[in-house]
């Protein structure tokens, strides 16, 4: 039988954290003080702990702003290379394979789940660096396949419906004054001109997708 | 192979032109239609949750299944083409309405001189003014011509905007650049939000002509010559995921409405056409599908109709063997030729100090500028032909597909610096974008893949696509035109395209490919006749964009249903009565 891989995280870094930004002001809520131990569909705990290490980096958490680690980066990413996109049902699978110009595309025949899991191979022991170690190792890495899904998978994971694992409590949303889908502006989309309208963000999903498995 | 009982008509492909023309055969003759769609269906419910930018945005939920089919794709004749292994700088669609469902509603019509493009520019410039490599031509129907049928199609789907030339009059307010209309838009233009606005004062001063985009998305609680009912836009932004309310005009709001009431006319789907049958290229008797359970099925029909789209129009007429495939080397054959797409690019991303509440809009909330389209500047002493728009279009964006961009001055794609500049701008940053006309050359073309098949065992089609020094040059020209517009709208900082290199399959440009089954004047220089006829095939028509010999500036559709609708009418009108060639 496969051993279940958990990732463990205080819930000061994921959930419980509210940050509003009405206005681009910056306001950090409640953050209870308990373990979640969260089961991965994908990565095993090493790779788990890199990868959040990595998009931590590429979408820090600083006096900017929430990022990665807040917004449950990698658990998105987790649940997405678990599913069909991980296995790219989405891609023309058939060879021959061969490399080509960069205006036809990603060629290669590794699926997303590979790539990451070859990717991940080439950081061991990252999670444990110093910040600037961290990114000397990731500036190693900038002109691979995996940084390229690594940072587009970071965006996707800030800034998607929390019905898919990532953009906790929707506070990606909350950063950037997106306020999730809304079914009507009809009232305001030729008002608020060069003032910001921040509507308090919906989702798809009312609570937090993530289950509390402890 | 089973053979199922005989219809009069069967229709390739379930989105804007299979639906239209079954739904004027339905409304207006007692003919049996059968409609095969090689997707699902898709209702009003479908859209329930189609505010996911994830799903269907990202992961394009609504569009071609690559996994089954694709294109590949090279440069240039003398390299080796390779598939397309995920969806880039186009989306074809698939399920009923296609394409259809996903567009951004922008619905101007093509400027007059675009229908006469070879014989306007020669007889202005001279014949040696044309690139070397061009192969151009006039389309064999005029503006005039196609006019009532424009206003048709507009009032069909609801088309919001305000007209600038009626029956010559020119009017404020309007594009005043555009063909003449026989009357004003059925709905008033939509809301102009705070970019667009700004783009509009801005170009004002500069001393050009804005005017807002045409869309059709309505503005009103409209009710369309047909009686389908549709309400207003409320703004939110998702019309590229699919109109959940039925505002933004989509097949399956405007046309299933009627298609569905009629008895005679029915839709498969999951139907996948593989070929044409026809005896010795001169009458088709109908058409080969691998139905829902997998088996392949013989479909006989009196009349066939392609409008699959251009990718599967031009590779159904290869597969069938119908036509001769043309031939890069000599020029002769007509099938497959003028590939081209648009031109689509952002010339300057605009940083500026306010915010934009871009989330708000709708697919074609924007303001335009037509002073550099078509042959409204003097070509003589500039390095190229033709040009085209820009626009500052107000869609509603979504986070992921739009957040990231930073100014000039920020040189981190990734890390503290690019975040903090990446989330400053991201409501404070938009493009302005150029939409450019792309003329059609002997090297630009479509045929059969000879290594990639698809997911059925037949060959791929083969894209052989680059641009030219025409579009690099314009492109050269109007970088510093939105560059002075983005200036006078008082930006920060601003990013200029870097400039228009290969053909770049990658980076989305929009889903407007055209060629490969184009209309002309003669069986030598085009796969169908005016009417959309095939040359040879007399009871085989071919709808849509892959008639189009170039591709103008306009967004193609509501040319497409123009077109689709002229075609009804020859069909209808005189073909049923006395079946053979209208040209």
């Amino acid at each position: 039988m496969q051993r279940r891989h958990f990732l463990t995280l205080s819930a000061a870094t994921i959930g419980g954290v509210i940050v509003y930004t009405l206005d681009q002001k910056l306001s950090l809520v409640s953050a209870q003080e308990k373990a979640i131990r969260i089961p991965l569909h994908f990565f095993d705990e090493t790779e788990a702990l890199i990868v959040a290490a990595a998009v931590a980096r590429i979408f820090p958490s600083d006096e900017n702003g929430p990022g990665a680690k807040e917004a449950g980066v990698v658990i998105y990413i987790d649940r997405q290379l678990a599913g069909p996109y991980g296995h790219d049902r989405d891609r023309y699978l058939q060879g021959p394979f061969e490399s080509g110009v960069p205006e036809v595309g990603y060629q290669g025949k590794a699926t997303r789940q590979e790539i990451y899991r070859e990717g991940v191979k080439r950081l061991p022991g990252f999670d444990r660096f110093s910040p600037t170690e961290q990114d000397t190792a990731l500036k190693q890495i900038e002109s691979t396949e995996f940084f390229a899904l690594l940072r587009q998978n970071t965006i996707e994971g800030m800034f998607c419906d929390p019905m898919h694992g990532g953009n906790v409590d929707m506070l990606g949303w909350q950063l950037i004054g997106f306020p999730g889908p809304q079914m009507t502006y009809v009232d305001d989309v030729d008002k608020h001109f060069g003032e910001a309208f921040r509507p308090k963000p919906v989702s798809l999903v009312g609570g937090h997708p993530i289950e509390d498995e402890q | 192979m089973k053979t199922l009982p005989g219809v009069d008509v069967v229709i390739v492909g379930g989105g804007w032109t299979g639906l239209l023309m079954a739904k004027e055969i339905g409304s207006r003759t007692a003919h049996s239609v059968v409609v095969l769609e090689r997707g699902g269906l898709r209702d009003s419910a479908y859209y329930a949750t189609s505010m996911d930018e994830l799903d269907y945005l990202v992961r394009n939920r609504m569009m071609q299944d690559c996994s089954r089919e694709t294109v590949t794709f090279r440069h240039s004749a003398g390299e080796r083409a390779l598939p397309l292994r995920q969806l880039g700088s186009f989306l074809p669609g698939t399920g009923v309405g296609g394409a259809g469902e996903h567009w951004g509603a922008g619905s101007p019509r093509h400027s007059p001189d675009c229908f006469e493009l070879y014989s306007k520019t020669v007889a202005k410039y001279g014949a040696k003014r044309l690139p070397e490599d061009h192969c151009i031509q006039d389309w064999g129907i005029t503006y005039d011509e196609l006019e009532p049928y424009y206003t048709r199609a507009e009032k069909l789907i609801g088309v919001a905007g305000k007209a600038g030339n009626i029956r010559g009059k020119i009017v404020e307010g309007g594009n005043i650049f555009e063909g003449w209309r026989s009357e004003e838009y059925p709905l008033p233009p939509t809301k102009i939000p705070y970019y667009a606005t700004l783009f509009k004062d801005a170009v004002q001063s500069l001393g050009y002509h804005p005017f807002p985009y045409p869309s059709a998305t309505l503005t009103e609680f409209y009710k369309n010559p047909d009686g389908v009912a549709r309400p207003a836009c409320t703004y939110c932004g998702y019309c590229h995921a699919g109109c959940m309310i039925g505002a933004k005009a989509q097949p399956t709001n405007v046309l299933m409405p009627v298609v569905g009431k009629h008895k005679s006319v029915s839709i498969r789907t999951n139907a996948s056409v593989r070929r044409i049958v026809h005896e010795s290229n001169k009458t088709a008797r109908g058409v080969t599908y691998i139905d829902a359970s997998g088996e392949e099925v013989f479909q006989p029909a009196a009349l066939v109709f392609l409008g699959s789209w251009t990718f599967n129009n031009t590779r159904l007429l290869f597969l069938s063997g119908i036509g001769q495939p043309y031939d890069p080397a000599t020029g002769k054959g007509t099938l497959g030729r003028n590939l081209t797409h648009e031109l689509t690019l952002p010339a300057a991303r605009v940083f500026l100090d306010k915010p934009l509440n871009r989330f708000m809009g709708t697919g074609s909330a924007a303001i335009s500028i037509d002073d550099f389209n078509g042959d409204r500047i003097d070509h003589a002493n500039l390095p190229f032909l033709r040009g085209g728009l820009l626009r500052a279009n107000c869609q509603g964006y979504q986070p992921i597909l739009n957040f990231g961009p930073v100014p000039p001055s920020v040189k981190e794609r990734w890390g503290s610096e690019w975040k903090k500049a990446a989330v400053h701008y991201y409501d404070r940053s938009a493009p302005i974008v150029f939409i450019g006309e792309h003329l059609a050359y002997k090297g630009n073309y479509m045929d059969l893949d000879p290594v990639y098949k698809d997911v059925g065992g037949d060959p791929l089609l083969r894209l052989t696509l680059d641009w030219r020094d025409n579009e690099r040059k314009m492109t050269e020209f109007m970088i510093p035109k939105a560059v002075e517009i983005a200036h006078a709208m008082g930006a920060k900082e601003i990013t200029p395209f870097p400039g228009l290199k290969h053909y770049d399959a990658t980076r989305y440009q929009g889903t407007q490919v055209h060629g490969g089954t184009i209309l002309g004047t003669s069986p030598e220089n085009s796969v169908v006749n005016p009417y959309l006829q095939h040359w040879q095939v007399s009871n085989l028509f071919v709808l849509g964009g892959s008639v189009f010999p170039q591709k103008p500036v306009a967004g193609p559709t509501l040319t497409i249903l123009a077109q689709t609708i002229r075609t009804a009418d020859a069909v209808i009108d005189r073909y049923l009565k006395k079946p053979g060639a209208l040209a």
